[in-house]
């Protein structure tokens, strides 16, 4: 087989293929290092860790499709996750704070998209700025302390399993199958990647640009505030200071899992896959009592390698 | 290569003459850019199954004249009529929806999307599951794109699963399947072949026929008037602003072409 063949085998294999591959043999590896890995306690808490940054990661993959970027999901996250322990402390009921909590992360949302779309600032300008301002928020409503005194069906929920499988990931799980059929079956997904792709062709095609811009930060800012009450119900209380740089962590696990910083490339299955990767290299530098800081430079040099590949891959593609 | 004879659609549109109806008609159309006068009363018919070719200098106004075709630009004055209706109010969006596709060099298609995927974009045929859930009909997007380009006997390979990967004269191809799949009554070429390959522009001019062959008038602008006598049933000349000279391919050569282009009188030329 001649490169030319090996080039576009590799073309036709799907993307996600990658960091699922190095995945497993990460899993593989750790298995046979690390007796505490392939044990039923870790992988459970493997997935309820996961189920959080996956989440964020879904959203954050639906801004970095339309070539955006959201920044401030982290901030987001410990903004509402402030939020919705104040009202769950005041003695409002569960649903009443869950809805309200939601209905400001699409507030944001709303706002990053304006930003912009009709005020056309760099998405990357936009969500910086939201990162700094949410986190903010986060302190001043909570005076810089944590906020406890919260019912414990809070606590219940992500403790709880059903048919074994924790409560949190099973969530994760269908936020992933609603977020996979709407990218990948419905024409608002195709015209997520269509605007990601070239935006100037999909507005003379008759695509309603903003909306779908809109779409695509209120799913970033929507998961992630959801991803904060997960957080808040799984420590049980909130702290202004929670879910620090998971903005990177979340854009590093879709782009390792194929999706482009320069739009119109990027899957769930890649997202999850590489928000697993992220969180089995964490918990095997536990187990193997890595120091945590090599942890930051491995994650840092596997992110730069990617994004490389990916400005490769662009750069052949316009013959450069 | 297989050619539509341009002859035959040529004489069908000239015997019929006054009869065959126009699809497009401008008329007397001016427009300022701040002191410039760019178009000064341009004049223009064209019929279904036509290919005329829009040529002239740098600067002419070719490009100015189609963007206010396809609702980029708001005439100061004059009229542009589809099928007898005046399009003088609507958005690019609302021209095309009315079939007016401009076929573009670059700018066109989404490189991350299939072949497919982009010539139903923004159209995409819809199935439910269960009689519920909505969904995009991938196999009818298949099935029609590769009839469709079997139709124009485009050499898109099959296997090429984003666009990406196409040269230039296989894009054109994927925008022109466009027009022909939603029967536009009216497309517009701005220079289609301008960064092409010589073998890839023998294809463009095909494509611009087949286009005229299924019915739509077709406005071709090119500098390159070797390609402009093969692809053209009529062809116009414009010279700052206004059509100078209109004449069909047949009885023109490329010195008439050049002379008119540059400014000479139809006396001066006669003499
Ligand atoms: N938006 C604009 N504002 C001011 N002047 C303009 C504008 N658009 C075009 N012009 C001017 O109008 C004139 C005609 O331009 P146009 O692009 O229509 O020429 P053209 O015939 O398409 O030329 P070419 O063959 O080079 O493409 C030029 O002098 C150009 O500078
Ligand atoms: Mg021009």
């Amino acid at each position: 087989m001649n490169n030319d063949n090996l080039g576009a085998l590799f073309q036709r294999l799907p993307v996600e293929t990658y960091v699922v591959t190095f995945t497993v043999i990460l899993w593989i590896m750790l298995s046979a290092t690390a007796p505490n890995f392939m044990t039923v306690d870790n992988i459970s808490n493997m997935m309820r860790q996961v189920s959080i940054s996956g989440i964020i990661a879904i959203g954050v993959l639906c801004t970095i499709i339309i070539a955006g970027i959201d920044l401030s999901v982290g901030s987001v996250a410990a903004f509402c996750g402030v939020i919705v322990a104040q009202l769950l402390s005041h003695g409002y009921g569960i649903p009443i704070s869950v809805g309200l909590t939601l209905l400001a992360g699409v507030l944001v949302g709303s706002i990053n998209a304006a930003g912009v779309g009709k005020l056309g600032i760099p998405a990357f300008v936009v969500t910086l700025a939201g990162l700094q301002v949410y986190r903010g928020f986060a302190l001043l409503v909570s005076g810089g302390m944590t906020v406890g005194g919260l019912p414990p069906q809070i606590k219940d929920f992500s403790r709880g399993t059903l048919l074994g499988i924790p409560n949190l990931f099973t969530t994760m799980l269908v936020v992933a199958i609603i977020v996979h059929y709407l990218l990948s079956y419905t024409r608002t997904g195709r015209y997520l990647y269509a605007i990601g792709s070239n935006s100037e062709a999909a507005r003379r095609q008759g695509i309603p640009v903003f909306r779908m811009t809109l779409i695509a930060y209120v799913l970033s800012s929507g998961l992630a505030t959801l991803a904060g009450i997960l957080l808040v119900s799984r420590l049980s209380i909130a702290s202004p200071s929670m879910a620090n740089a998971y903005e990177l962590q979340a854009i590093a696990a879709a782009v390792v899992g194929g999706a482009s910083l320069f739009g119109g490339r990027g899957t769930v299955l890649g997202a999850v896959a590489g928000a697993i990767l992220f969180t089995t290299m964490g918990n095997g530098a536990v187990l193997l009592n890595i120091d945590p800081f090599w942890e930051m430079v491995l994650e840092g040099l596997l992110i730069a390698l990617v994004v490389y590949l990916d400005n490769l891959q662009k750069k052949r593609q316009s013959g450069l | 290569m297989v050619f539509y004879p341009k002859e035959t659609t040529l004489i069908v549109a000239l015997s019929m003459g006054p009869s065959m109806k126009p699809v497009l008609t401008i008329r007397n159309v001016r427009k300022s850019f701040g002191p410039v006068e760019v178009l000064r009363g341009v004049d223009l018919d064209l019929v279904p199954g036509e290919v005329l070719a829009l040529v002239g200098d740098n600067g002419a106004g070719k490009t100015t004249l189609i963007k206010h075709i396809s609702g980029v630009y708001r005439a100061d004055s004059g009229e542009i009529q589809l099928d007898g209706k005046s399009m003088d109010l609507l958005s690019p969006r609302q021209v095309r929806e009315r079939g007016v596709e401009t076929v573009y060099q670059d700018l066109a298609l989404a490189d991350d999307l299939t072949v497919g995927a982009n010539i139903f974009l923004g159209r995409e045929p819809m199935r439910r599951l269960f009689g519920v859930l909505p969904y995009i009909d991938e196999r009818a997007i298949r099935n029609e794109t590769a009839s469709l380009l079997d139709r124009i006997k485009s050499h898109i390979p099959a296997k090429s699963k984003t666009v990406a990967r196409l040269s230039g004269g296989q894009r054109q191809a994927v925008a022109i399947a466009r027009a022909i799949y939603w029967k536009a009554k009216v497309v517009i070429m701005d220079e289609p072949t301008a960064a092409l390959a010589v073998m890839e522009r023998e294809n463009v001019i095909k494509y611009a026929r087949e286009l005229a062959a299924s019915g739509a008038g077709v406005i071709y602008i090119g500098h390159n008037l070797v390609e402009i006598l093969e692809v053209a049933d009529r062809i116009a000349v414009m010279f700052r602003g206004t059509i100078v000279h209109l004449t069909t391919a047949g009885e023109t050569t490329q010195e008439k072409l050049i002379k008119y282009m540059t400014g000479y009188t139809d006396k001066e030329i006669a003499a």
